[in-house]
């Protein structure tokens, strides 16, 4: 992929130096992993925000002001990403979005506050469009950061809500990676179990460590002696591959709730074996309903090759120019407080982004991996198909934040 | 009752998963005294060699080609790399393997893409052999463990009852002796690393189906790879076929054991906090490090393995 | 030691200093800044390293362990001076690093320094492994995937530095890697240092004249993981985050390629490899996906053609200039230097369009010139240049020199 030829990268020196006076182009900033393990995740959403880009730039830009994404490669790697949001800042930008990695969005949340109690005269505004972990928006919510992914605790909520409807699934059983995340999807599922179906039954609570199991079926037959009827897992990647291919192969017929069986390369890997068995809770996928987007979801494929899958980023990038309108400007602070409370009309309905702690809110989707879909996603044919729709205010949840805003 | 049976299945074939892994690595440390770290990354192009080959041939002929494939390469990478830093010692060697794991990932990034390839059990063998406590158990999981132990037994009859096996044991103790006696050593160093790897690469073909064939595959393996070697004895055979069956069951086994330090406290009489941090951490939730603790263990107070030869 | 000899000893220390203080205004950028406060730390770290591999001739796939928690150390440590109950300035945090990276080499070492060769190798990368995995599992103590991070401009200033915008953490940062740098130099010149060399080069002679190898491998394994926590401790503040993925194995073997790619024979090898490394992880990233590629590349060719790294080009440069013969290797060299350049560049065009037809993007752009991986010209043209360069590296050298020589073809 060309990031920046060495030409381009002169011109733009000697443009600053010249004066950086050219107010025509907004530039945003995308850090996110672009080689490395991660480099097609970080790939596709590079190429979504691109095509947003476009569209808003032939719709009028922000208040005329068309917008150039810079991409940044941060390695999925804090340390690296802070460097990389230096030369982000050098460049003159102030917005930057990111999404891949709870560690790395912590790491910017944390950086981008410092450097604007530090540098009150250039503040710099993060949007981030995936990373879930819920205390983003609760204990160390931010002014200078939004987020427009459902957190894992709103999801966790959603898939409860589902459980709840579902007498037959009395015996949960709860699995997942040693780590934070894994950690905070347990510790959720025990917490608004208990709340909403103290009648079922947790047969199991486990957790193993990141990335070092070859051959889950010591796993799986531990789940199958539970007698379990269901099972929660917050795994993602190979962890969460090896589980379903295991499962499969000792014939473990239970749904399993993901929150990431649709990442990108697992309906791969997976294949036919999580056919019927894997479901995942999102905010949006391909089959959701009839909404007249196939033909910007086939406009995006036949450019990119590759499947449209951040409806967030639409939305992301929607309500920044919507903000960008109602302030009047493209001055990070001055659209975050239009932000605030901005309420949006979508396909799937209105989505609303909270002020009081910069969460939005949307509805959520509970799906199943089928052979039985309209558009199959990685082209292996299968696809997930809707269960069941959350409406987004039953995802809301209590915050902690108290928001410290400039004054 | 039926946790104990599956757990011992379950570590049997993660044992024999392993041991087809290091099998190709004490072969090759036994003759030439080269730990090769790149070794996984053999098992990893076995995969996708094997991968891209059963889309077109099948999956029988790629379990055929696949490994011949891959000892070529690792013949190739022998005789016009590892060759030439042979003359500065082993840890030169060591660190050439090291670059060239590196660099293979990177490769196989670059041929088949970062994102795992549909590489599954092949139709052929894909179906329940036998049914047990309700749980079915895979054809494709007994085949492997058929293959794996055709593998000790052929490498086993090789080693002991051949002419060339005698040449690599005598090696093992007395390595300068077997060059005075006008063997060709640099020939038969090619020959066992091209062996070597393409046991790897054979490992490769049926790891990949039954696992996850991805470009972190090897990086993910590497390690557990040179537990077995080291916990074995490094260039056993026999030990490296009984650490592999042991760490498998060690580690499956733990899994099935939901017993924290606190509950083991609780037995001598102690009361500790049974959620705190370090001591709700239950032996189920450490499993898979275990093997790491085995190696320093081993290391530390039995360098020369369970039925090593030499010490390095 | 007479007094010009240890005056020339000092000259590079000189001017190493001068390069510290004008870089500033050389490059006055964030990004410049940023990049370089990395190197800072790295070049410490690989000198870390060396001193275990290359004056101690152990090889280590664990040294990320006491950059780790020395970096946590010093983290803590910000934590309480953040909470007002401690009144430590944070420049002297590394000094924490420095004495965690002790307790832990102390701890760790004793157990592993028993053993030398590929078993040390073996136990470093086992409990690389377990550390890091733990590193994940103890969220109080590192703070689970988000790690912990702090504030640096608590506590006390020292030299007059509040250390908030990232131009005056440039002079902490400089600070520490002179003095540690120069601390480590000054260790090579010990007695220990020597015996760690002799224990290197042959472990029984050592023992034969009286001293016993693994004590000597103990204290040089304590020392250098003093200095790596050093490190982490710089790290710390730079960024002021640290994540449980410092222990991980790719850190372990990022400053084992730094150390040998600059050079393990000479002392200041690693500080070219580190300085090269992070320049091209954070700055070559922007122009091409392949870095990672390239670095593997530079790995490879430096094992299997120049053990000595680039320090020891230069040394082999500087043994010519000294033996006056300069001129003689002269016409060789440089058609050696201009084929390697003519296979690199080769190579580089070939990764390129390799890299591009893959991920279906955008052409390559080389000095303005756009090379399409869709036509047949740009690929021919690497092929060409690979094939000059390999036979001006291999068959063209002699005989050019005996035709410069005067000699018969």
């Amino acid at each position: 992929m060309l990031k920046r030829s060495l030409l381009a990268a002169v011109a733009v020196g000697t443009l600053m130096a010249a004066g950086a006076a050219q107010a025509d182009t907004v530039k945003i900033g995308y850090i996110d992993p672009l080689s490395g393990a991660f480099a097609n995740v970080g790939d596709s959403g590079k190429r979504h925000f691109e095509f947003f880009a476009e569209k808003i730039n032939a719709n009028g830009g922000l208040n005329g002001d068309m917008i150039e994404i810079v991409a940044f490669d941060n390695k999925i790697n804090p340390k690296e990403s802070l460097i990389q949001l230096q030369k982000a800042i050098d460049e003159g930008i102030s917005i930057v979005v990111q999404g891949n990695g709870s560690s790395i969005a912590s790491a910017i949340i944390d950086a981008v506050n410092k450097h604007n109690r530090r540098n009150p005269d250039e503040p710099v505004l993060f949007l981030n469009y995936a990373a879930v972990d819920p205390a983003f928006t609760n204990d160390r919510c931010s002014f200078w950061h939004f987020r427009f992914d459902a957190d894992a605790d709103m999801k966790m909520e959603a898939l409860t809500d589902w459980l709840a409807t579902r007498e037959d699934l009395g015996k949960v059983y709860i699995i997942g990676q040693d780590y934070s995340f894994g950690k905070a999807v347990q510790a959720a599922a025990n917490r608004m179990l208990a709340a909403k179906s103290p009648e079922k039954e947790i047969v199991g609570d486990e957790l193993h460590p990141l990335g070092k199991v070859k051959d889950f079926s010591p796993y799986i037959a531990k789940i199958k002696a539970s007698d379990a009827d269901v099972v929660i897992t917050g795994n993602w990647g190979t962890d969460m591959t090896l589980l379903v291919k295991a499962a499969s192969d000792a014939g473990l017929d239970v749904p399993i709730l993901t929150y990431y069986g649709g990442g990108l390369g697992t309906p791969t890997a997976m294949g036919d074996t999580a056919l019927g068995r894997v479901m995942q809770i999102t905010e949006w996928h391909e089959n959701v309903e009839d909404l007249g987007l196939e033909p910007l979801m086939d406009e995006f494929e036949a450019e990119h090759e590759i499947d449209f899958y951040y409806y967030r980023v639409r939305n992301l990038m929607n309500m920044l120019q919507k903000a960008a309108e109602k302030a009047g400007s493209v001055e990070p602070a001055a659209l975050a407080h239009a932000l605030e409370g901005m309420e949006h009309e979508t396909e799937v309905g209105t989505i609303t982004m909270r002020a009081d702690n910069h969460q939005l809110i949307q509805p959520l989707y509970l799906s199943t991996f089928s052979d039985d879909v309209a558009r199959d996603v990685e082209n292996t044919g299968y696809g997930f198909k809707t269960d069941y729709r959350i409406e987004g205010p039953a995802t809301s949840t209590e915050t902690s934040c108290e928001m410290k805003r400039p004054s | 009752m039926e946790v104990i049976v599956f757990s011992a299945l379950n570590g049997l074939l993660y044992g024999l998963l392993l041991f087809m892994l290091s099998s190709g690595l004490t072969l090759i440390f036994s003759m030439m005294g080269v730990l090769n770290f790149a070794h996984a990354s053999f098992y990893m192009i076995g995969a996708y060699v094997a991968f891209t080959l059963s889309s077109g041939i099948g999956f029988w002929p790629a379990l055929f080609l696949a490994p011949v494939i891959v000892g070529l390469i690792g013949a190739l990478v022998e005789r016009y790399g590892l060759r030439k830093v042979h003359s500065h010692g082993h840890v030169a060697e060591l660190l050439f393997t090291f670059g060239l794991a590196y660099l293979i990932e990177e490769a196989v990034k670059l041929i088949w893409g970062k994102l795992p390839v549909p590489y599954g059990v092949p139709d052929s063998l894909d179906w329940a052999i036998f049914t047990l406590f309700d749980t079915t158990y895979p054809a494709f999981r007994v085949f492997m463990m058929v293959v794996a132990s055709l593998m000790f037994v052929g490498l086993w009859l090789l080693l002991k009852k051949t002419r060339a096996g005698l040449m690599i044991q005598a090696a093992l103790t007395h390595p300068q002796m077997v060059g005075h006696l006008g063997h060709n050593v640099p020939l038969i160093f090619m020959l066992v690393f091209g062996i070597g790897c393409g046991l790897a690469g054979l490992a490769g073909v049926i790891g990949g189906a039954l696992l996850v064939t991805e470009p972190a595959m090897a990086f993910t393996l590497g390690p557990i790879v040179f537990v077995v070697v080291v916990v074995g004895g490094m260039g056993s055979l026999t030990g490296a076929f009984v650490a592999s069956l042991l760490i498998g069951l060690l580690q499956t086994f733990a899994i099935a054991v939901d017993a924290s330090l606190a509950d083991l406290a609780a037995l001598i009489g102690f009361q500790v906090d049974p959620k705190g941090e370090l001591t709700g951490i239950t032996l189920a939730q450490i499993a898979p490090m275990l093997p790491f603790i085995l190696l320093v263990l081993i290391l530390i107070f039995r360098p020369r393995g369970l039925m090593g030869a030499r010490e390095s | 030691m007479t007094n010009t000899s240890s005056l020339r000893a000092l000259l590079p220390w000189l001017a190493a200093l001068l390069l510290l203080a004008l870089l500033p205004s050389i490059f006055p950028s964030r990004t410049a800044f940023s990049v370089m406060n990395a190197i800072g730390i790295q070049l410490v770290f690989a000198l870390s390293y060396n001193m275990l591999l290359g004056q101690g001739g152990m090889l280590s796939f664990g040294h990320a362990v006491y950059f780790g928690l020395g970096g946590y150390g010093a983290m803590h440590v910000m934590g309480l001076i953040e909470a007002g109950s401690l009144d430590f300035p944070v420049f002297g945090l590394p000094l924490v690093g420095f004495a965690v990276g002790l307790i832990a080499g102390a701890v760790i070492g004793w157990p592993s320094c028993r053993r030398s060769g590929v078993p040390f190798a073996m136990i470093s990368l086992g409990i690389g492994e377990l550390v890091a995995a733990a590193g994940f599992m103890f969220v109080s103590l590192f703070g689970g995937e988000e790690g912990i991070s702090g504030d640096r401009m608590v506590g006390p200033e020292t030299f007059g530095l509040s250390l908030g915008p990232i131009g005056e953490v440039y002079w902490f940062i400089a600070f520490w890697a002179f003095v540690a740098t120069f601390a480590m130099w000054a260790f090579t010149k010990t007695p220990l240092g020597r015996l760690s060399n002799a224990v290197r080069d042959n472990d029984q002679r050592a023992q034969y004249i009286g001293f016993d190898p693994q004590r000597v491998r103990y204290l040089v394994f304590i020392i250098s993981g003093g200095f790596a926590g050093l490190a982490g401790g710089m790290s710390a503040v730079n960024y002021e985050i640290l994540t449980p993925e410092t222990f991980s194995a790719l850190v372990s073997g990022a400053v084992l390629i730094m150390a040998f790619i600059g050079g393990i024979g000479t002392f200041y090898g690693p500080i070219l490899g580190a300085t090269l490394i992070v320049i091209m992880q954070s700055l070559l990233s922007d122009y091409t996906e392949a870095w990672q590629f390239y670095i593997g590349i530079l790995f490879m060719v430096i094992v299997m053609f120049a053990p000595g790294g680039l320090a020891g080009l230069v040394e082999r440069v500087r043994l010519a200039i000294k033996r006056r013969e300069l001129l003689e290797v002269a016409p060789g060299w440089a058609l050696g230097v201009g084929s390697a350049m003519a296979m690199t560049l080769g190579m580089i065009i070939l990764v390129e369009l390799v890299f591009r037809w893959r991920e279906r993007s955008d052409p390559m752009e080389l000095l303005g010139v756009a090379l399409n991986h869709g036509e047949v010209f740009p690929w021919l043209l690497a092929v060409v240049l690979l094939a000059l360069g390999t036979y001006g590296l291999r068959g063209a050298p002699q005989r050019w020199g005996r035709l410069l020589r005067g000699e018969a073809p």
